[in-house]
């Protein structure tokens, strides 16, 4: 058994925040570079090279990359050796989100959903906890703008529906969004399980790493078939025409019902923004 | 082609603008975002004034982050336009004649900014940091309740937008796929 105070917990939510909000992951940022390098459209050639403007300007002078910078969704690996002392877990998250936004000039855009008054700090925090052998703790805060995520989708397919359904699915979210969801996009596709588990993996696929398929050849197949028809419905960055409208597109499945085909399809424009550490 | 204007937009501006024409805006913008249109709706059911003169202005829908000590704002980019659509025909109806947001307007939309001669503008959506050195002041004038929502005069220079619905009705989005 190994203690954990919830006190660093909170630190390090507090600093991810502020990191994920100004700098993007080097593989994100390298593969925005190179799209503003191969991109044919000269209108859309000049979006991307001002989006990487835009990149240096948020992490040199701390300005968020985005204005929205999102609701903050903390994934927790939680060791099965670990013992949480000092107070509760929930709260040192939430807290750790709270100080990240006020101490970083973040926006804070959580509002009741009813009366739309805005919680003033940013909090709750969307918290996935997932409990994994060993001893440590992996944190991980992807803070997720609503451009895209209103543009996500889950389809309750059926199982007669087969792959030409989820690719039909996939490219019909992925045309809808269009310049809502501020392309170059990156889309988490998440397959089988329940009505809940597809959205978590469509979520948990935009965190994989920009430029790695697949490990599964049928599947990586299909994320790289699903990338070309997404690159040739000519939306383009910020929806004005090009090659460029998806940055990336990740699967990952999990086993279903008989009865049914869940698919869940998790647009995140191209501020594809997660940070993590391990305590 | 590449244009600078200053605003107010009268509509003998906005007529020379064209779809796909990239312009560089100088003078003063007003944000309003969600909650700001309700509230001015709103006001305006109850036959009250509103927190701006609508006539020749251009609305932003954006609400920034906020500012670090000794700037005028924090990141500043375009939010999504349709979510204001219910509101925006009574708005242009009443005299405005710019909007600057990112995505695809509703029909009832682009009927009202042909009827009113308006131009609906596309801001680089992700780009909030790069926005936010085209503002040069930034002051509340309305709803300061609301956070980052409230209704904020902003002064601007040479702030960088694409014409992507004309007052003639040419769309860019619809012509671009």
């Amino acid at each position: 058994m190994r203690d954990i105070q919830v006190s660093a917990v909170s630190d390090a939510v507090r600093e991810l925040c502020i990191n994920a909000n100004h700098r993007l992951s080097p593989d994100m940022e390298g593969r925005l570079r190179r799209a503003a390098e191969e991109e044919t459209s000269p209108l859309g050639a000049d979006i991307l090279s001002k989006l990487v403007t835009n990149l240096e300007i948020a992490g040199s002078e701390m300005i968020p990359i985005c204005q929205d910078t999102g609701m903050a969704v903390v994934f927790l690996e939680i060791g099965q050796e670990v013992h949480f002392t000092g107070g509760s877990l929930e709260d040192a998250v939430n807290d750790g989100v709270r100080r990240g936004y006020l101490d970083g000039f973040l926006r804070k855009s959580v509002a009741d959903p009813l009366n739309r008054v805005n919680t003033g700090d940013n909090t709750p925090a969307i918290i996935h906890y997932s409990i994994v052998p060993g001893d440590s703790l992996l944190i991980t805060v992807a803070p997720k703008g609503f451009g895209s995520e209103n543009m996500s989708r889950v389809f309750m397919l059926k199982p007669a529906d087969g792959e030409e359904g989820i690719k039909d699915a996939v490219v019909r979210a992925v045309v809808d969004a269009g310049p809502n969801a501020c392309p170059p996009m990156v889309i988490g596709v998440g397959i089988g399980g329940t009505f809940e588990k597809c959205a978590i993996l469509a979520k948990k696929a935009l965190l994989k790493p920009v430029d790695e398929f697949s490990q599964d050849p049928h599947i990586r197949e299909m994320e790289q078939e699903l990338l070309e028809r997404i690159n040739n419905t000519d939306i383009g960055p910020a929806g004005l025409g090009g090659r460029t409208t998806a940055l990336a597109l990740h699967i990952l499945t999990y086993p279903t019902h008989i009865a049914g085909l869940p698919v869940a399809v998790n647009i995140c424009c191209h501020v594809n923004r997660h940070a993590s550490v391990m305590l | 082609m590449d244009r600078y204007i200053t605003t107010p937009l009268t509509k003998e501006k906005a007529a020379e603008l064209e779809a796909g024409d990239m312009v560089y805006i100088t003078g003063t913008l007003y944000t309003a975002r969600d909650a700001a249109h309700r509230r001015m709706a709103e006001a305006l059911s109850e036959g009250r004034e509103l927190p701006f003169p609508l006539k020749d202005s251009i609305v932003y829908y954006m609400g920034p982050s906020p500012a670090r000590e000794g700037r005028p704002i924090g990141s500043a980019g375009p939010t999504t336009a349709s979510r204001m659509d219910r509101y925006t025909p009574e708005l242009l109806d009443l005299g405005m004649t710019g909007m600057i947001g990112k995505g695809r307007r509703s029909a009832e939309v682009h009927e009202a900014v042909i009827r009113n001669g308006a131009v609906y503008f596309a801001a680089i959506g992700g780009a909030g940091a790069l926005l936010s050195k085209a503002i040069t002041a930034s002051e509340t004038v309305a709803y300061e309740d609301l956070g980052t929502e409230a209704v904020r005069k902003l002064t601007v220079k040479d702030f960088p937008v694409i014409v992507v619905l004309d007052s003639r009705g040419n769309d860019l989005y619809k012509n671009a796929y």
